[in-house]
């Protein structure tokens, strides 16, 4: 102890402050980040005077002519009159709603096959474990080949459809159902839903007051759903049934009329669906098992059934283990739809790409794409941070 | 992915390639000792591998040509395959020198992109191909209102369908994919009802279906497309190399200089020919072009004439038959008119 003191002592007094850690931290920082503002300085400089040299134009200017072409799906109003901007708009909405519908899909098939491999029942394990497997070793350009070119593109032409029930088609051209339109006074459909769901909030809160205080329980699911779906329906017969259909017809080339879901979208959503569902099955099944075998012991020693064991006491706790890793697995699936451009869905990625090259404006539709993505993986995560930090355990 | 990767990294290259880029391309070429070439990634009659992986077609004929000029041996040029998208990023990067790939000529490739065209190696226009067994009684694209239409993205084509599908008050339905294999797989498996480019290409694109006689080019021609070789903007000697060696091809035929007859014609008493060939007395053509005086003596055997090239390549020598039509000399009430080596 008495030796080491005196070394450095020793050392602080002869040599400088430069052999101060704390000192020296703070150089090494400040030199690193003068090399990395001078190189972001240089790439910068550099990127302009090459530009300028080759005379390409440059600036975010371009947004704002007529984009020319034209958009196979969009949920927006969108001509080839409409302008670039707008054309990224409806490429980042169609980015937007397959991973948001993708992400919902594989969420729940994760979840059942995650539970499906811990099952007692053999079959099932042995199903979800070949599942899991499969998709989780292909890559998923593969997965979506296989939805577009092995599935989608060898059903019947449009001629020939195949007929479902309720007026459906299925060819290849995609999936058409009729699509419902609603008649005069249907808004009272809608009241009679807002007025649901305020009732739906109110008999949960009373029913967990009730209980706190009781013990007793109160039906609460069935009572929600019927009110849910009763009061609407009371609504919709009330205004007398405004409601008809539109059934897809064949024309010529396609069948027209009705709600169309393209293939494209219908191939990426599937694939995407598919392909995370397996990460997201063993996360599940990681998270169900990492709960000790106690908590379910305790729970039944409660007497709770199995179900109720598993609702109240081992998911909750599973769940804490799930979200981090699942947010991972939202923001794959976000980045994977990028994959799109491969069969021609338009989204962000290859809508950009196609104003990229009318326009040659690469430097400023690559930084869109970065910044765009980058949004998107942030937003995701704080989200899933503040439902991770509601999911946390709360000490009582 | 590993296209859009190619188009990022061609973009960092802008970012740091040593402000050379522009400077003298002769040099940079002479230097490393051979021409790096854009071609098709595979439309045969243009540009496409053959069995033996060697690089054919009338746009690889032209990068030949250029090396002939250059180096007095076709050999020494290296080919990039390139898709609708990536060319003009190669290009403007560096990584190419020239761009000889059934590239339309329109005015912003030819400002805001960067770029000079040196010609126009093929006179085209954008046309129909359907599948006449499926859809019989279809013989004109004014009947195609509702169908799908598959087109490549990135590509003049697409502009064009929506343009001509707007004048003339039809609907339709775009299937836009990215690669040339895409598109022709999606057309193919029935995903669309007629297919959109340039006429030449759809031809070509028919020989690779599975059952090419089913399918007809539907008599519509809905756009110019003037295809021809691309450099980078400011590089004057290098456009002018480019331009005057697609020249002297197309000169070689209207004098009647082919591969065979070259070096017989190089005695010709014709005045013109005789600069052409740059046997006139201190004759200094070539070499104010940063050439040698037989610079179009190299191209000649090495590539032929343009008519040559034209029929082994697209022609009759070639599985697609087209005729010269627009792309027949001007003499014979063709477009090809080559301006005078004089
Ligand atoms: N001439 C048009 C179209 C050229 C073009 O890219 N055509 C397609 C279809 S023929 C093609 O060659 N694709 C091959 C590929 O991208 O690999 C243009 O310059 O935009």
């Amino acid at each position: 102890m008495a030796s080491q003191d005196i070394v450095r002592h020793d050392a602080g007094s002869r040599s400088s402050f430069l052999n101060d850690p704390k000192i020296r931290g703070l150089i090494y920082q400040t030199v690193l980040f003068v090399l990395l503002v001078a190189f972001v300085y240089w790439i910068v400089g550099n990127t302009i005077e090459n530009l300028r040299r080759a005379n390409i134009a440059s600036g975010f200017g371009f947004l704002n002519n007529r984009a020319g072409f034209d958009i196979s799906q969009s949920m927006i109003e969108y001509s080839s009159d409409s302008r670039y901007s707008r054309a990224l708009v409806v490429g980042l909405l169609n980015t937007l709603l397959v991973a948001v519908t993708g992400i919902v899909t594989a969420s729940i098939m994760g979840f059942l096959i995650g539970v499906g491999r811990l099952a007692n029942n053999w079959l099932i394990r042995k199903i979800c474990m070949v599942y899991v497997e499969i998709f989780r070793n292909i890559p998923p350009l593969l997965v979506i080949f296989f939805w577009y070119f092995g599935v989608i593109s060898v059903l019947p032409a449009p001629r020939d459809s195949v007929q479902l029930p309720l007026s459906s088609f299925l060819n290849n051209r995609g999936f058409f159902l009729p699509k419902a339109v609603w008649g005069e006074g249907a808004w009272l459909i809608l009241v009679g839903l807002v007025v649901a769901i305020a009732m739906v909030w109110f008999v949960v809160h009373r029913a967990r007051k009730r209980q706190e205080a009781t013990g007793q329980q109160f039906p609460v699911l069935w009572t929600s759903a019927g009110l849910i779906v009763g009061l609407p329906l009371l609504a919709f017969a009330l205004a007398g049934f405004p409601l008809t259909f539109e059934i897809p017809t064949k024309s010529t080339f396609n069948l027209v009329g009705g709600f169309q879901i393209k293939p494209e979208f219908l191939a990426l959503y599937l694939a995407l669906s598919f392909y995370t569902a397996a990460f997201i099955a063993e996360i599940v099944r990681a998270g169900i098992l990492g709960v000790s075998k106690g908590q379910s012991e305790a729970s039944f020693a409660l007497g709770l059934r199995s179900r109720q064991a598993l609702r109240l006491v081992i998911v909750p706790q599973a769940m804490r283990i799930v979200i981090p890793p699942l947010t991972s697995q939202y923001l794959n699936l976000t980045k994977n739809s990028s994959l799109a451009i491969a069969i021609g869905f338009p989204d962000l990625v290859a809508v950009g790409g196609t104003i990229l090259n009318q326009t040659g404006q690469s430097i400023e539709i690559v930084a869109i794409w970065m910044v765009i993505y980058l949004g998107i993986s942030l937003l995701t995560s704080l989200f899933m941070n503040w439902f991770n930090a509601k999911m946390a355990l709360v000490e009582r | 992915m590993n296209k859009t990767v190619k188009v990022v990294l061609g973009v960092a290259a802008l970012g740091f390639a040593a402000s050379t880029a522009s400077a003298a391309t002769l040099d940079d070429v002479k230097a490393k000792g051979f021409v790096q070439c854009g071609v098709n990634t595979a439309l045969a009659g243009f540009s496409a591998p053959d069995d033996k992986g060697d690089w054919k077609g009338l746009d690889v004929d032209l990068c030949r040509a250029v090396a002939a000029a250059v180096f007095g041996d076709a050999t020494k040029v290296k080919f990039t395959p390139t898709n609708a998208k990536e060319r003009f990023t190669a290009l403007q990067s560096g990584e190419i020198d020239l761009l000889s790939r059934n590239t339309t000529w329109t005015l912003s490739r030819d400002t805001s992109l960067g770029f000079n065209f040196a010609g126009v190696n093929y006179y085209d226009g954008q046309g129909f191909m359907i599948n006449a067994k499926k859809l019989p009684g279809v013989n004109s694209a004014l009947q195609l209102s509702g169908a799908s239409v598959c087109v490549q993205s990135g590509t003049t084509t697409e502009l064009n369908l929506a343009d001509y599908f707007k004048a003339n008050n039809l609907e339709y339905n775009p299937v836009v994919f990215e690669k040339l294999e895409e598109v022709n797989a999606a057309y193919d498996a029935g995903r669309c009802d007629a297919y959109t480019t340039d006429q030449s290409g759809l031809y070509s694109i028919r020989l690779t279906l599975a059952a090419p006689d089913d399918h007809i080019v539907l008599p519509e021609i809905i756009s110019k497309e003037p295809l021809g070789p691309a450099v980078r903007q400011g590089d004057d000697q290098w456009f002018d190399i480019v331009k005057w060696s697609l020249y002297a091809m197309v000169l070689a035929e209207e004098y009647g200089i082919t591969q065979a007859n070259v070096d017989e014609m190089k005695n010709s008493p014709n005045p013109d020919i005789k600069r052409i060939l740059g046997t006139e007395a201190d004759s200094k053509l070539g070499t104010d072009l940063g050439l040698s005086n037989d610079w179009v003596v190299n191209i000649i055997k090495a590539v032929g004439n343009y008519g040559e090239s034209f029929e082994r390549n697209v022609g009759q020598g070639s599985p697609l038959k087209i005729a010269r039509g627009l792309n027949a000399l001007w003499t014979k009430g063709g477009l090809q008119y080559a301006m005078p080596i004089r």
